[in-house]
């Protein structure tokens, strides 16, 4: 058994296919910046505790540090250099994208192609109905400079949420997600 | 991570071959195993990687013999986010969705979220010892950081906590857990999927070398419908691991009486922690707060902390009476609607 021996794969990467020849143990994150030049995708913490890896996989939110590259041959990716409309500089920015500038959503600006991608996700995946469920379905990407406010808004702006709408699936306000209800 | 082999079987019987050699594991999500692997406390020589079978329908959430089948390569947000899970099993549904993090549900899948290992930091900490990790090397956790480990069903090598939410629903409801090996098939009840430390910790369930999860069934739940809630109590409000956490099913006769109840702690022992004899004093009782605390009582009986997790004794009676009383009132749904 060769433990060290590669792995053709091929992955369809923001629309363009790429081939790769791989060990066992890259994962999806370290393919993406290392061997697809793709550095937007960051490198947090590389244990899924904090987003920054996360990019679509087949339209879905993960965490690309959870993945082995091996793992995704034949699958869709997109990163957030795919989420635009073109590949020039000029393009239109996607919607989300657009939200961050204008509502300052960063300060360092190191989560927020996770930040982003997960945005895209959570909007794909049509649970959130309110500003509580958006900032719960948004947990999963932490922001250590403390952008989430405009964060919020960034995604609530794109997706057409008011601010006053009622407690929904994800609130907490409900219990039926989050922590305890305190009564 | 050290260098391993990787195999991507097409069937059922191509995973289990692989399954057979040594030092094999399969891989379906990957978010716990490959952080273990990571970590240097797990190393398996080759990974199987499970996530071809979905072609066989190990991924299908469907409706079954009155009750719920649940493939074992379903993603724990499909599963949670699935009509007739939501409809039929709300329990189940909103202990998923206290878990983790959309990314990770999104990855995870069914049968991995049984497999998942504790997360007591001396595990995780490969300059440490750990009897979990390594048989006969002690176990710093009894005197040191437990405030998120075990008060009930210990022992002197362990005190570890099973991480699961979704479990924890599980043994509320009774499911069952199929497994298949080369020598064939069988069902392990769930009350004796996971076990309990004793003197062999580094085991986390009765799952033995060679199996696979196919799938998990659920009984018909429908009397609880009306009457069920997952309270989780942990240090931030999303995103983090019980302090404790309370699966509460009620099944409740028109005047309040209650016909019958379930009640599962997640957080608190090394598999999901139920008392039936707790339930059935319940049974013939008015609902209320007072049979609540009585039964929270009888739940904790035997319990004891190893001091940072001392307040789990008191915070694990409070929460089974907030989780029984939020029952009472009703189900909290998808739309914040009672049902």
């Amino acid at each position: 058994m060769d433990l060290y021996q590669q792995y053709p794969i091929r992955l369809r990467i923001n629309g363009q296919e790429r081939e790769f020849d791989v060990e066992s143990w890259v994962t999806l994150l370290d393919l993406l910046r290392e061997r697809a030049g793709l550095t937007g995708t960051k490198k947090g913490c590389d244990h899924g505790q904090c987003g920054a890896c996360t990019v679509l996989v087949d339209g879905k939110r993960i965490n690309s540090c959870l993945t082995l590259a091996v793992m995704q041959n034949d699958h869709e990716v997109t990163t957030i250099e795919g989420l635009a409309e073109g590949a020039q500089e000029d393009d239109a920015l996607h919607p989300l994208q657009q939200a961050f500038i204008d509502h300052d959503a960063f300060q360092c600006g190191y989560c927020t192609p996770g930040q982003i991608c997960s945005a895209a996700g959570l909007i794909a995946e049509g649970q959130a109905k309110t500003v509580d469920d958006v900032r719960e379905l948004m947990s999963g990407n932490l922001c250590r400079c403390g952008a989430y406010p405009g964060i919020t808004q960034a995604v609530i702006q794109v997706m057409g949420i008011k601010q006053d709408a009622k407690p929904g699936v994800a609130s907490g306000a409900d219990g039926f997600t989050t922590g305890a209800v305190l009564t | 991570m050290k260098p391993f082999a990787f195999t991507q079987p097409k069937d059922v019987d191509g995973v289990l071959a692989q399954l057979a050699l040594d030092g094999a594991r399969p891989v379906a999500g990957g978010t716990n195993l490959l952080d273990l692997m990571k970590e240097g406390v797990m190393s398996p020589s080759q990974l199987v990687d499970i996530n071809l079978l979905d072609k066989t329908g190990l991924d299908g959430i469907e409706a079954s013999e009155g009750g719920l089948r649940l493939g074992a390569l379903a993603r724990n947000a499909d599963t949670a986010y699935h009509d007739t899970v939501r409809k039929r099993y709300p329990l189940l549904s909103s202990a998923i969705l206290a878990g983790a993090s959309p990314q990770l549900r999104n990855m995870a899948t069914n049968g991995g979220n049984l497999l998942q290992r504790t997360r007591c930091v001396y595990f995780y900490d490969v300059g440490t010892p750990c009897n979990k990790r390594e048989p006969g090397t002690g176990c710093p956790a009894k005197h040191g950081i437990n405030r998120q480990l075990a008060i009930l069903g210990t022992s002197e090598q362990c005190i570890a906590t099973h991480p699961s939410d979704m479990c924890v629903a599980l043994r509320a409801l009774d499911a069952s857990v199929h497994v298949r090996s080369a020598s064939g098939e069988r069902v392990i009840p769930f009350a004796e999927f996971h076990r309990l430390p004793g003197d062999r910790p580094e085991l986390d369930s009765t799952l033995q070398p060679g199996e696979l999860i196919t799938h998990i069934t659920l009984p018909d739940a429908d009397r609880f419908v009306k009457h069920s809630a997952y309270i989780k109590v942990r240090d931030r409000l999303s995103y983090a691991f019980a302090l404790v956490s309370v699966a509460a099913a009620l099944d409740l006769a028109e005047d309040g009486t209650i016909r019958a109840a379930r009640i599962a702690l997640g957080g608190v022992a090394h598999k999901p922690w139920r008392v039936e004899e707790a339930e059935q004093q319940l049974a013939g009782q008015p609902a209320s707060e007072t049979v609540f605390a009585a039964a929270a009582e009888r739940i904790l009986q035997g319990a004891r902390g190893y001091g940072q997790n001392d307040f789990k004794l008191t915070l694990a009676k409070n929460a089974i009476v907030q989780a029984l009383t939020t029952a009472m009132r009703g189900t909290e749904h998808a739309k914040g609607e009672r049902a």
